[in-house]
């Protein structure tokens, strides 16, 4: 199942790799990224297919909200369709 | 793929914008529930309810999790409890409300629509006990909805139903007097209702309906309200051509979330209902979005403009995002539970007669409007009788949720907290009504052609 990931925060070291780190302990592939610094605010952006033998999803998306409040971030995953059904005819 | 700037969108709608899924509706049919005995009657009803919607709220939360979207609601529609009633033998129906209230409790649901009647052209034995035990099955119940359709385009205008629901309306404000008369805002009086709609107080599951059906209903008044935000100054053309887009995004994800919800509890998809539904939290207002277009406070001259605009541009944006649009389709004006509305309200800014004027062209009628706890039952009926009038001469829908607050007089408010929020007490006709409501009978239905 392919969803989105995203990281919106103060920037600072290590963001990528902290969130890249919960990804890949839980069998998270990572397709595509794309992140951005605005006036010290970080965005990153990820495409991320989930594998069949990793972790169910709403474990995943707890495991990443726990991890954004311990390191002062909003870290949010959403099955992509949401977004393919709001912004594509 | 989808770009940086979509998903950021998509992600401050929900975050900033109040962006949500109303609620996901299952419609179950009681029909086959119908049994002489009531005890054994109720007990049919607990177990379909129980078995129908085991998992719907738990399906509900998993869908909000996986797609990241809040779904406020989950609720259940049943078919009107008068034709299921009829066969029981039982003088008193408010057993099976309380089934109901019970069956509503064990799935986890926070409202259950359906105790309702149809008589728009008459009563039955079994309507006439439903009607009058609402106001004692509303007060006995936490959960439990109920609604009358006394008008259709093709049936006209039940007088007597008329006059009844006004004495209905007073006594269950009365027998809910501690609340501020809380169960009229669980009491809705229709003219054409429809079958489908997913929202409360009016939800029921319809004869036309099938066994079991889904249907969800999109929100979003902040959503709309930001989009326009950006058109200050540019014609009409512009406003409607932006509330159309941002109307076709949202059906889009109340279409997803509904055929997701179909296909996890194995219940046929039934419509998406395209309704901007206001809650009292701030930035969540439809009176919000009229002012936007340019309006001092809503309630002035120019307000019924504006909302046609709206109403309209919200269903054509709508209607292309689902494959089957259908329950109100709209938006609503409910003045408690709209921070815009209240603060007109509160402001003497907003009136009953510009309210009525206002459902002319929106759905759905007069909606959570608290009047003076000594309006007479037939100046009720009298607001219900033009409502109506208003639904069946320009076949529409149209509904009254009046509250005669027990003890409250213009310039006082009442607080019902949470979704159905306050409302300033609004001060109605001073002059009698009674010797026209009096009449009863039947108002004829009205012709459809020769249209001025």
């Amino acid at each position: 199942m392919r969803a989105i990931v995203t990281v919106i925060g103060k920037d600072r070291v290590g963001i990528i790799a902290d969130v890249c780190a919960i990804l890949a302990k839980n069998r998270v592939n990572v397709l595509d990224i794309s992140q951005t610094v605005m006036q010290e605010y970080f965005t990153m952006i990820m495409l991320v297919d989930m594998l069949k033998e990793g972790v169910a999803f709403d474990q995943l998306s707890t495991l990443l909200n726990d991890a954004g409040r311990e390191l002062g971030l909003s870290i949010r995953i959403q099955r992509e369709d949401i977004f393919n059904a709001m912004h594509r005819i | 793929m989808i770009t940086s700037g979509e998903i950021l969108q998509t992600i401050e709608m929900i975050d900033q914008q109040h962006l949500d899924i109303r609620t996901i509706t299952m419609g179950i049919s009681l029909r086959d529930c119908a049994h002489p005995d009531i005890g054994v009657c109720c007990g049919k009803i607990y177990d379909k309810i129980t078995k129908c919607a085991e998992s719907l709220v738990v399906t509900g939360e998993q869908i909000e999790k996986e797609f990241g979207i809040p779904i406020v609601n989950k609720r259940i529609s049943v078919t009107p409890i008068a034709l299921i009633a009829d066969s029981c033998e039982a003088e008193d129906y408010v057993p099976i409300a309380s089934v109901l209230d019970k069956a509503a409790k064990e799935v986890g649901v926070n409202f259950l629509g359906g105790y309702s009647a149809l008589v728009h052209k008459g009563f039955t034995k079994g309507d006439i006990k439903l009607i009058r035990s609402i106001p004692e099955a509303l007060s006995l119940t936490e959960r439990v909805c109920s609604s009358v359709n006394v008008a259709t385009t093709r049936a006209g205008i039940n007088m007597d139903a008329v006059a009844e629901m006004g004495r209905v309306i007073k006594e269950t404000a009365m027998l809910t007097a501690t609340d501020g008369g809380l169960g009229c805002a669980k009491l809705v009086v229709f003219a054409n209702a429809v079958e489908d709609n997913p929202f409360m107080a009016g939800a029921f599951h319809g004869e036309g309906e099938p066994e079991c059906v889904i249907n969800v209903g999109v929100s979003g008044p902040g959503v709309v309200h930001h989009a326009i935000s950006a058109c200050r100054g540019l014609p009409f053309d512009d406003v409607a051509e932006t509330i159309k887009k941002t109307a076709f995004r949202i059906t889009r994800m109340g279409q997803l979330v509904a055929q997701e919800a179909s296909k996890r509890l194995g219940v046929p998809f039934g419509v998406v209902d395209l309704s901007l539904a206001p809650t009292p939290e701030i930035g969540d207002s439809v009176a919000d979005i009229l002012e936007e277009m340019g309006l001092e406070s809503v309630g002035t001259h120019g307000t019924t403009a504006a909302l046609a605009l709206l109403n309209d541009a919200v269903k054509k944006g709508g209607v292309m995002a689902s494959s089957h649009v259908g329950g109100l389709s709209g938006a609503f004006i409910p003045v408690s539970e709209d921070a815009g509305m209240i603060r007109a309200a509160e402001r003497g800014l907003l009136s009953l007669e510009k309210l009525e004027a206002m459902t002319c062209v929106c759905s759905v009628g007069l909606d959570m409007i608290a009047v003076p706890g000594d309006t007479s039952a037939e100046t009720l009926s009298a607001i219900i009788a033009d409502e109506a009038a208003i639904g069946v001469i320009n076949n529409k829908t149209t509904a009254v949720r009046i509250i005669p607050v027990p003890g409250k007089g213009v310039g006082e408010s009442v607080d019902f907290g949470g979704l159905l929020g306050k409302a300033p007490i609004m001060p109605v006709h001073p002059s009698s009504s009674a010797e026209f409501i009096l009449r009863g009978g039947r108002i004829p239905a009205p012709l459809n052609s020769l249209k001025n």
